[in-house]
């Protein structure tokens, strides 16, 4: 067989999916014109598919600060931090990042994904056991593929499930280590953070909440769905992302654990990769700023969430089980999913598209991320494309009964 | 509650309900080729076998499993562990 032949089932599926129309993996957006549009095939497009939940992509504030660390240290660290040194930027936005969870330890990594393989990998060692919920992010499955723990799966979002599975690994000692998602990525639902805390702390086991989707999103002052749930304390490890609330490139975990700081010396995608630059740490510590200053920001994506949610829900499609800023349209196929997401950009509405095996239950997905930064006119205008499209297609069952937008402007 | 005895014969029966146009399942089907199951719905079969047999089998011991046969050894080793312990 020669090279990459395996893969050729890979290639067929996907040459048949972009026979249809656009290839959904390789969009290209010509000019950024804000937070929430760009041009796309020449289009005016709104971006509804970015992950930029507060829209401090554009922040002036956060562009300000990047250029200034652009301006007085150059574009980038040229290597890692153990073998070439940490500069000031990086230790400073560690501690802002423990300041703003209220930990002992922050610990920056280059990318969320590093993040996760780096401290999923690591934490655990050898007779120790991985509990992951089966609907976990790649990051999370390729971590525990680079450690060396067991790795156990337990049914989406079941804390019954867990128990279940922590039951029968109780007689065989070693550390576990469960890990959940504030909010999961494809369908936007939480995970029931007290129940599992409940249940970590029955078996005495540690665990790990990746905050990707709700740093900046849920809770109070932003830190979160276990700040959201009030469990802060229970949770021995948070995992982040720069890239999403905070609007850059970067992950991290925070800790109160004793001997956290090993992690420097022994944790692989920590110190065989270079350091950010400083001006993307430098936005960061600003974006992080923006979070505490601006807590209007939260509300502003929760309202946009909600008329997401809402209107599209009013308009008969079927969506994920929670008004959080993903909202997930579920699709009868693969193929409407596909015709749908090409007529969406035809109309100038980009957002993922989502398919098996990369979905729960192996369903078709359209992914929406809502941003602070939509106006309430372009929430709307989105779900009037979306109900023209769904009508067209046949997809609704009762055109106009329940339209809630009908007046508002476009 | 009852636990079937041979792992084989219950992998059998339950792909043969999910595959019927593969019957009959034998030992030596490849469970990608013959089967056609991907990695995620490999991880699936493993968890509700998991639960059919009551036992916990570690993720970790799925690159070493090709065929159905394997795959109730797995399953049969792993419960002659459970109970010696």
């Amino acid at each position: 067989m020669s090279l990459l032949a395996r893969l050729s089932p890979l290639r067929d599926a996907h040459r048949a999916l972009i026979s249809s129309g656009q290839d959904p993996f390789s969009v290209e957006f010509s000019r950024v014109l804000s937070a929430t549009e760009a041009i796309v095939q020449g289009r005016r497009t709104i971006l509804l598919g970015t992950n930029n939940y507060l829209g401090l992509t554009f922040d002036p504030s956060c562009i300000e600060h990047g250029i200034a660390a652009l301006a007085q240290q150059g574009t980038g660290t040229t290597g890692s931090r153990v073998a070439n040194g940490s500069y000031l930027g990086h230790r400073h936005l560690e501690r802002r990042l423990a300041a703003f969870f209220g930990r002992r330890h922050a610990i920056v990594f280059s990318t969320g994904y590093q993040a996760n393989l780096g401290v999923i990998s690591t934490l655990v060692g050898p007779g120790d056991h991985l509990v992951l919920d089966t609907d976990s992010h790649a990051s999370i499955y390729d971590g525990s593929l680079l450690g060396r723990a067991k790795v156990t799966r337990f049914r989406h979002g079941s804390p019954e499930d867990l128990d279940r599975r922590l039951r029968r690994i109780a007689a065989e000692g070693g550390n576990k280590l469960i890990v959940v998602e504030g909010i999961y990525s494809m369908l936007g639902d939480t995970a029931p953070l007290r129940e599992i805390v409940a249940v970590k702390r029955e078996h005495g086991a540690y665990l790990l909440v990746d905050e990707a989707h709700s740093l900046g999103v849920l809770g109070e002052n932003g830190r979160g769905l276990a700040e959201a749930a009030g469990v802060e304390a229970d949770v021995d490890f948070i995992v982040g992302t720069f890239s999403k609330s905070l609007g850059s490139v970067g992950g991290f975990c925070v800790s109160d654990h004793p001997d956290f700081e090993v992690l420097r010396i022994a944790c692989r995608p920590y110190m065989f990769t270079a350091s950010l630059p400083p001006s993307v740490i430098a936005t960061t510590v600003q974006a992080l700023r923006r979070i505490e200053e601006a807590p209007e920001l939260r509300a502003t994506l929760r309202a946009n969430a909600r008329a997401l949610y809402d209107g599209l829900a009013a308009a008969g499609f079927v969506l994920g089980p929670e008004p959080n800023p993903i909202v997930a349209v579920k699709l009868p196929s693969s193929e409407t999913a596909v015709a749908f997401w090409n007529a969406l950009l035809q109309n100038g509405v980009y957002l993922n598209l989502a398919l098996p095996p990369a979905t729960p239950d192996h369903c078709a997905l359209l992914r929406a991320s809502v941003s602070a930064a939509h106006s309430a006119e372009q929430i709307a205008h989105v779900v009037r494309v979306f109900s023209k499209i769904g009508h067209e297609m046949g997809l609704l069952k009762a055109p106009g009964s329940k339209e809630p937008l009908a007046n508002a402007a476009g | 509650m009852n636990r079937p005895d041979n792992a084989l014969q219950e992998i059998v029966s339950l792909l043969g309900e999910r595959f019927p146009q593969k019957a009959p399942i034998t030992a030596d089907m490849h469970i990608s080729r013959d089967l056609g199951l991907d990695s995620l719905a490999a991880m699936d079969l493993l968890m509700s076998l998991e639960d059919r047999f009551d036992v916990s089998i570690p993720l970790n011991s799925l690159p070493e499993v090709e065929t159905i046969g394997d795959l109730a050894a797995l399953i049969d080793n792993t419960r002659a562990g459970a109970t010696r312990r």
